[in-house]
């Protein structure tokens, strides 16, 4: 199965074997870290850098809660410029495009490596053209969590934004300019990084709720600013407008309750980009029409979804972060929102884990091939353009994996003999909706057998293949034959493929 | 210089841009051009051949249009050209 | 039997890629108003272009030319008629222009020697128009008219609405040039494409009157006036039984039968057959 010589791999990664392989291993657990005794107050980054004596290459931590309004990670990169540190290894959860002062800084090696579960923008460019000394790491947001707690990814400090703080350390992320509602992809970090900083702009007598403990809290530096509050809140599409986008909607949905999804008690995922909201949209419609509500929705959370927890059609939401204001709102207030850690939401190993519970879950797709693979990381020209996020958690979770994509995009076909880069297995993805078809996994036999009086449009997936290149052409195929400059590494640890130099 | 132009620069189209030659000149720039340069040159090439033309200066610019919409961009481009006598 | 037709711009490549993708029963390509005097040479390549490469024709296929009394209508048709396409939907018709379109169709299709014979839609969009519109519904291949609402209303002079009174009579009077010679009668576009509540109010007004099918300018408009046009569950299964009565009618060697209390006739079980073609070309049962 695997796509790449094994051989290529650093020591101590082992190959990808298959998406349920870890149901064989145990949980690795290193200690947490040690409660701290009193939490000390800064009121800069330079003072943190002191005080903590960050030198060359040490692994530094975030989140990336606060999207592309983020202020907290760049002004870290500017002190580590200032200081010219060397050989910094960077465990951000997610780098946008705002982080383009960060392809100076590994240009000049002052940071060689990166761990990330999404990665988009300049400095995907910089890193896609072979410009870092050493590798790039990408996790899924479970497998982060994994990675932390096992020890794999060794965190010396944790700098957690962090938009409201009291005077003990405490901090949560409803209150203050900045909110930006749930923490979820921090609580590993807090819990087993060496140190712990918390850096905030509001800093209070007493917190509505804690979601960071002040036990696990070293630092607190208090800025004036810790973010745009328009950026932090900007993750949210509208529904969209597009008829092909709709109609892959439409078809999602009656596809769903053909498959007889929509019944009393179900629990969902959907992205947030303009298709998997109109899909929202569309559930919400069948639910009302049929008078069921669900048991959960979860994963990143949208005013939509919000609506749909207000209107009475979900018990409760799962919330690993919160998209736009609306949902900040209602994390804050409405108890049946109820945030939750990346561990919780995606690690293989947590016990409670939600993807688990799914019914079924809708992604995109930037490619995706005869055998169901998927990538969701980079471009057809390989160029880093996202990365698994809570793809491959949520598709290996749910009872049913739904990706709804436009078959052919500028003339590209979506679907390929082999994908640039696997991000997802095919073993979990289980149908692909476009607009001119639905494809159906052979392997899902109880899926096709309940679809055999279908009136919707269901052929094999190299039927799509081959209707999609009788309107483009076949495009020819690019094999990336350059240096290895990054690991796809699967919610086990166990890596899936290969990062190349793009360009 | 006649010169004859067709198409817009928009998603799924190609602007084509058409002079006399001495000599068969055809410069493709596309969106996808890692995937279907080769192709798109050749359907220039085809088009022309039906049109019975060997000497012309073509230059594309394509955003991810499909075959038929750069040849009926060509025939255009070709049409204003010898209209623009 | 059409019920939607989709207008797509034809020099929108965009467009014309997804054009079997939109789920009306017709497309109907546009070289006329939706392309600007500037750009008619490249719309007409394109759609040439466009039907050349089709393989594969899912959907009835339309095509608006410029009106004959433009200088553009000739080229056209010689650009566009081929096996590929159904029908030609022409502006602004008279009597006239529908005899004259009939003749170069005719010229057209004995030098390309088709086996088809291409259809006729006029649009009724004058005041005459209005006027000839049975003298236009005789003329020959016309199998479907289509109101033009806006240009009407201009026409008359008076202001077009969504409540639409100014048009109730050329509607009415569509519906029953269309009934008699057995032709699809086409109601107006809606051009509000944000107001689908008010789109589902407009196409039900048509079919009240008696009005078959509905033309959309925008794809999101389709699945409204699809729904609005069909045959509803509750007319499928009676037409069903109405046919299984007949059958049974029939072995008993009945002339006339009644059910539920009602006759059933020659016209009632006509009816019931058109309801069940209809349910089975767009696979409502």
């Amino acid at each position: 199965m695997s796509r790449f010589n094994p051989e290529l791999l650093p020591a101590s990664f082992v190959p990808f074997a298959s998406s349920s392989a870890f149901t064989k291993k145990e949980r690795t657990l290193i200690p947490e870290k040690e409660k701290s005794e009193n939490v000390v107050y800064l009121h800069s980054i330079p003072s943190l850098f002191d005080e903590l004596k960050i030198t060359d290459g040490m692994t530094l931590s975030f989140h990336h809660h606060l999207r592309n309004g983020d202020y907290v990670f760049n002004m870290v990169m500017e002190e580590i410029k200032r200081r010219n540190l060397k050989n910094i290894h960077l465990a951000p959860s997610a780098i946008f495009p705002n982080n383009q002062g960060l392809s100076e800084l590994i240009e000049n090696s002052n940071v060689t490596n990166i761990t990330t579960n999404y990665l988009n923008g300049p400095v995907a460019e910089t890193i896609g053209q072979g410009k870092m000394q050493g590798l790039l790491i990408m996790d899924t947001h479970g497998g982060r969590a994994r990675a932390i707690e096992s020890g794999d990814l060794k965190i010396d400090v944790a700098i957690l934004s962090t938009p409201a703080v009291d005077h003990l350390g405490n901090g949560n992320g409803i209150e203050g300019p900045s909110a930006c509602g749930s923490l979820g992809y921090a609580i590993s970090d807090l819990k087993y990084a060496k140190k712990v900083v918390l850096v905030t702009d509001y800093v209070i007598d007493s917190l509505k709720r804690v979601d960071f403990p002040n036990e696990y809290v070293d630092y607190v530096v208090k800025l004036d600013k810790i973010g745009d509050p328009k950026g932090i809140v900007s993750g949210t599409t509208k529904i969209t407008k597009d008829p092909i986008g709709l109609k892959i909607a439409r078809n999602t949905v009656k596809l769903l309750d053909e498959l007889g999804f929509i019944k009393e008690g179900l629990s969902m995922q959907t992205g947030a980009g303009g298709t998997s909201l109109a899909v929202a949209q569309y559930v919400k419609e069948k639910m009302q029409e049929k008078q069921i509500k669900g048991s959960f929705a979860s994963g990143g959370i949208t005013g939509y979804i919000v609506d749909m927890l207000k209107e009475g059609l979900f018990e409760k939401l799962y919330d690993v972060q919160c998209f736009d204001l609306q949902a900040v709102k209602s994390i804050k207030t409405n108890p049946s929102h109820i945030p939750m850690s990346a561990s919780v939401y995606a690690n293989p190993f947590d016990p409670k884990v939600i993807v688990d519970k799914l019914d079924f879950v809708i992604l995109g797709a930037t490619e995706i091939d005869t055998n169901f693979n998927v990538n969701v990381t980079t471009d057809s020209k390989g160029l880093i353009i996202g990365g698994s996020g809570g793809h491959s958690d949520t598709a290996f979770g749910a009872k049913v994996t739904i990706i709804t994509s436009s078959l052919i995009k500028s003339r590209l076909p979506i679907i390929k003999d082999k994908v640039t880069i696997i991000t997802t297995p095919g073993e979990d993805v289980d149908i692909l909706v476009t607009e001119r078809g639905i494809a159906i996994n052979p392997k899902r036999t109880d899926l096709l057998q309940k679809l055999t009086n279908s009136k919707l449009k269901i052929v094999p997936i190299e039927k799509l293949l081959e209707t999609s290149h009788k309107i483009t052409g076949e495009p020819n195929r690019i094999e990336l034959k350059n240096k290895v400059i990054g690991l796809v590494r699967y919610r086990d640890g166990a890596i899936i493929d290969l990062l190349y130099q793009y360009k | 210089m006649k010169i004859g132009i067709a198409g817009t620069l928009e998603s799924n189209d190609t602007m084509i841009t058409v002079k006399e030659s001495d000599s068969l000149i055809i410069k493709v720039k596309s969106i996808v051009d890692e995937f279907f340069h080769d192709s798109i040159v050749k359907t220039i090439e085809d088009t022309l051949k039906e049109l019975n033309i060997s000497k012309i200066k073509v230059i594309c610019e394509d955003k991810g249009a499909l075959d038929y919409t750069i040849k009926a961009r060509l025939i255009t481009a070709i049409q204003r050209m010898e209209k623009s006598l | 039997m059409r019920r939607s037709l989709l207008f797509i711009p034809g020099n929108n490549p965009a467009m014309l890629q997804n054009a079997d993708c939109f789920e009306s029963d017709a497309v109907i390509i546009d070289l006329e108003d939706a392309v600007h005097v500037n750009e008619k040479d490249n719309a007409r390549n394109l759609v040439h272009c466009y039907l050349e490469s089709l393989t594969e024709v899912p959907m009835e296929i339309v095509i608006r030319i410029n009106a004959p009394d433009t200088p553009y209508y000739e080229d056209d048709l010689e650009q566009v008629v081929s096996e590929k396409i159904d029908a030609i939907m022409l502006p602004k018709a008279s009597p006239a222009s529908c005899f004259l379109i009939d003749q170069v169709l005719t010229i057209i299709e004995n030098d390309k020697k088709m086996n088809k014979k291409i259809g006729i839609i006029p649009i009724i969009e004058t005041a005459t128009g209005v006027l000839q519109m049975g003298e236009i519904a005789k003329m020959p291949r016309i199998n479907g008219i289509l109101l033009g609402a806006e240009d009407l209303s201009v026409d008359m002079e008076v202001e077009r609405t969504k409540k639409g009174t100014e048009i109730w009579y050329p509607r009415a009077k569509l519906a029953y040039t269309c009934k008699a010679l057995k032709i699809d009668a086409i109601d107006t576009p809606f051009t509000d494409t944000s107001d689908n509540e008010g789109l589902k109010e407009d196409a039900l007004k048509a079919k009240e009157l008696g009005l078959n099918a509905k033309a959309a300018i925008h794809p999101n408009q389709i699945d409204i006036i699809n729904q609005v046009f069909s045959p509803s569950e509750k007319q499928i299964i009676w037409a069903k039984r109405i046919l299984k009565a007949t059958e049974e009618a029939q072995a008993k060697n009945l002339g006339v039968f009644s059910l539920d209390g009602k006759m059933v006739d020659k016209p009632i079980i006509e009816r019931a057959q058109k309801i069940i073609k209809m349910a089975q070309k767009y696979r409502l049962d």
